[in-house]
């Protein structure tokens, strides 16, 4: 029932640590005994001084976000990182994938792979490996992917949950949109489930939602790790016989990974509000889970300008062709409750077959999991992980901006330099469009 | 190869920090002939300098790149500066090579150095990574616009651009020598360049992922650096500008560090190093406002490598430093081709050169093919610009 975390690369570490700092907070608020313990057990490792330790390993191949997240957990106070759970090397990856696949991965596996192992052992019980990285760099989407193949190879039985942060569209790094279709592609074999992160969207939602004027990346990065938060902290689910969770990601890959094709995981969280206002907000579940669903189905992805015309095509004679271009069709999905009153929750209108799939009965497609437990503040608060077209956009954009400059062949050479060749690359290229290819066919 | 600048550090207040087991120097100087820095000074010294080199490359934990600092107008440095490129390459294959190179600006008082730029420029292309070049002419330009802002002067009373530049202009109380405020611009950019590798920050930026992000084809590495805002050492308390300001200042003209305006030609690639308490919204906020006046190559549209660090430089509240791959420094290559052609026609000078043994005429054919060669790379780049490309075709998946 414990899981064992890998930060890689400076978004990985960064957001990590954010994300611990939201699970502990949550964790030690309030008198609620038995939540507190199943989450404690579940990311921390409680000293013998009594102390929290992460189960995580952070790993770069340069020392300064590493020291930057160490540093920071410490001056909480609540929490903190193991002192020898964190691997660095002087020299980074260079934005290059092929440098941290190829070279970095392969050098430095079995240091990390001990790494791993030590906090593996140090589980009652291992409910799953997660990896944090982005996809833009070199060490995180490189080294990422190196080390999820090595984790698979090792610990075949457990479940590994990807989580990954795309960049903003506009630019973050030149190299990106090669380094995205590289780690996809590879990461598409490897892993049970990938949930996605993406800048941009994030960033809409602290400035519009949050209101907030100077966006710094620490500001992204909590609204992630809220998120997160709220998938990953203990709940009660249909298999769970009226306790939280004891194997919460093979819950969460079994409800919503049901097909090999599909594993792009988008996750949207509502209410989400500047946190001066929370006190002084009330919600209705039927409120929120009326404006969740449309946010499903008009794909968008905060709770502001949502499209309230997008509607469901008829379910007579299931012709597609009626729903707008603009519908969101789903595979999946797994709504999560917190809060007060979550028991009078109705969640029927995620249980039409109209947004779902064909091949797929609601029955097996809907999952609801519930916390009395308010969730990092809120009241209320619903997360619904959706295994859905919301991704596909995005990931076409990513995959057309790659083509368009491997059609130029340009920035091949630093690529091959290291290992990667122009075969490599239209392999993965090859993996992309079938995904995007799937993706689209949930159309019909 | 001459003692008077070396001596000259050796007694200045930073003497301290150079090991003197790692200098070389020589008497005669090169006599501006890169032809007896290259070939004459090259063989003779080649032993030690690789010596000296393996000594300070086993000093490090994890050698990462090397700056190469020199002019390409002169003897020594451009002639054995390029050996000594071609050394690096040679010894430390793995090692990035940056290399900040002076351009000799059109009014050179050295009249071989059109012969030397363009025999180094050769070098440059086949051995480094990556070319930050610098053009004197700009960076008088740049000093006298700094000094006119802090003593308020008024534009009519700038000093014509063909006066010598000394510390003579409009009662500067400072005993500058001359060239110190003009370098230590050139230092800025470094320090800009390095901050990332130097400091914490939310986005950091190795010194590996500039050549990485910046070069797609091996040669075409030469990266048009503007720094944004402008100061020289003397100038600390400059008031803050608007950081919008900063942003649209580094695009323009009269920041580029050497004579040119990339924002009439094509960007292929370009770097954003952003010092201070700056943040991600800002950045995003500018690139976007900036972004339609700007034009980049079809397959790179969003192109922008971007650094965040947090510790500004001393005296400011932060800075800009950009690196833009630009086809527009095929206009200071050609400037460069037709000073060189003016000399080579008359074959004026040509004597001295072919007189060092190791060198002939070939050499100067190979290098002008060479800057031939890569002006037209640029060239075809130039011609798809403002030209709608479609899309290439993408896979198709059978369903």
């Amino acid at each position: 029932m414990s899981v064992v975390t890998v930060q890689l690369g400076q978004c990985g570490n960064q957001v990590g640590q954010e994300l611990f700092d939201v699970l502990c907070s949550d964790a030690l608020a309030g008198h609620r005994k038995t939540y507190s313990t199943a989450s404690c057990e579940r990311f921390f490792h409680l000293t013998s001084q009594g102390d929290l330790e992460a189960r995580a390993v952070l790993i770069d191949m340069e020392p300064k976000a590493i020291n930057s997240s160490m540093t920071k957990a410490l001056k909480g106070g609540r929490w903190r990182y193991g002192e020898a759970s964190h691997f660095s090397q002087k020299q980074g990856s260079g934005n290059n994938w092929a440098n941290g696949f190829c070279v970095h991965g392969p050098r430095h596996k079995d240091a990390v792979e001990e790494l791993v192992r030590r906090e593996v052992e140090r589980c009652d019980r291992l409910a799953g490996l997660m990896t944090m990285m982005s996809v833009a760099g070199g060490t995180g989407s490189g080294v990422g992917t190196y080390i999820t193949q090595c984790l698979r190879d090792i610990y075949p039985a457990s479940f590994i949950l990807n989580h990954l942060t795309w960049p903003y569209g506009t630019g973050e790094v030149i190299l990106q949109n090669y380094n995205s279709v590289l780690t996809l592609a590879h990461l598409y074999q490897l892993s049970d489930a990938i949930v996605v992160h993406e800048n941009d969207t994030v960033h809409g939602i602290c400035s519009r939602l949050l209101n907030i004027k100077a966006i710094a990346f620490t500001d992204i990065n909590r609204v992630i790790a809220h998120q997160l938060g709220g998938v990953l902290q203990p709940a009660l689910t249909p298999d769970s016989n009226g306790v939280y969770s004891l194997n919460p990601l093979g819950e969460l890959v079994s409800a919503l990974c049901c097909h090999p094709e599909y594993k792009l995981l988008s996750v949207s969280t509502i209410p989400q509000m500047p946190s001066s206002s929370v006190p002084y907000s009330s919600f209705s579940w039927t409120g929120l889970l009326k404006h969740l669903r449309q946010m499903l189905i008009s794909n968008t992805k905060m709770e502001e300008g949502i499209d309230w015309h997008v509607r469901p095509p008829p379910a007579s004679g299931r012709i597609r062709s009626v729903a707008g271009s603009s519908f969101n069709t789903s595979l999946a999905n797994l709504l999560i409750l917190r809060g007060k009153d979550v028991y009078c929750a109705e969640t029927g209108n995620f249980e039409e077959a109209t947004i779902y799939t064909p091949w797929l009965s609601p029955a097996e497609a809907f999952s609801a999991w519930k916390s009395p437990i308010p969730f990092n503040k809120y009241e209320k608060s619903a997360t619904l992980v959706s295994n859905s077209q919301a991704l596909l956009g995005p990931l076409e954009d990513i995959v057309r901006k790659a083509w368009n400059m491997f059609a130029s062949r340009a920035y091949i050479h630093q690529y091959d330099t290291f290992g990667i060749s122009e075969d490599n690359f239209l392999d993965s290229f090859t993996a992309l469009e079938q995904v995007v290819s799937s993706y689209r066919e949930l159309k019909s | 190869m001459e003692e008077g600048v070396i001596s000259q550090i050796l007694q200045g207040p930073l003497r301290e920090l150079f090991d003197s087991a790692q200098l070389l120097t020589d008497v005669s100087g090169s006599g501006n002939n890169w032809a007896t820095g290259h070939m004459t000074y090259g063989s003779v010294y080649r032993e030690l300098i690789v010596d000296k080199l393996r000594k300070a490359a086993e000093l490090c934990d994890c050698l990462q790149c090397f700056f190469l600092i020199h002019s390409l107008g002169g003897g020594t440095g451009s002639g054995l500066g390029t050996r000594v490129l071609g050394l690096l390459e040679e010894e430390f294959p793995g090692v990035s090579r940056i290399v900040t190179s002076m351009y000799p600006s059109a009014e050179d008082d050295v009249i071989t150095s059109p012969y030397n730029s363009v025999l180094a420029m050769r070098e440059l292309t086949e051995h480094a990574h990556c070319v930050l070049p610098v053009e004197n002419q700009s960076l008088m330009d740049i000093v006298q616009k700094i000094q006119m802002v802090a003593h308020g002067a008024k534009p009519e009373l700038m000093v014509r651009r063909n006066a010598t530049l000394s510390s003579g202009q409009g009662g500067v109380h400072e005993v500058e020598k001359p060239f110190d405020a003009m370098n230590n611009i050139v230092a800025n950019l470094l320090l800009n360049m390095t901050s990332s590798a130097r400091f914490e920050g939310c986005l950091n930026v190795d010194l590996n992922e500039i050549a990485m992000n910046l070069v797609p084809f091996p040669r075409l590495h030469y990266l048009v650096p503007s720094l944004a805002p402008l100061y020289t050492l003397a100038d600390v308390n400059a008031v803050p500008r608007r950081l919008d300001q900063m942003f649209s200042d580094a695009f323009s003209k009269d920041y580029q560090l050497i004579h040119a305006n990339p924002k009439q030609s094509m960007y292929l690639a370009c770097a954003l190093m952003v010092r201070g308490n700056v943040h991600v919204s800002d950045l995003r906020r500018n690139i976007e406002r900036l972004r339609p006046s700007l034009s980049f190559v079809s397959w790179n549209q969003e192109g922008w490598k971007t650094g965040l660090c947090s510790v500004p430089p001393v005296g400011h509240s932060h800075s800009l430093l950009a690196l833009a791959n630009n086809t527009c420094v095929k206009l200071n290559f050609m400037e460069l081709k037709e000073r060189f052609s003016k000399l080579y026609r008359k074959k004026a000078h040509l004597h001295h050169f072919l007189h060092v043994e190791g060198m002939d005429l070939g050499c100067f054919t190979e290098a002008t093919s060479s800057l031939d060669s890569l002006i037209e790379e640029y060239d075809s780049l130039d011609a798809t610009k403002d030209q709608a490309t479609p899309d290439p075709l993408r896979l198709r998946i059978a369903t």
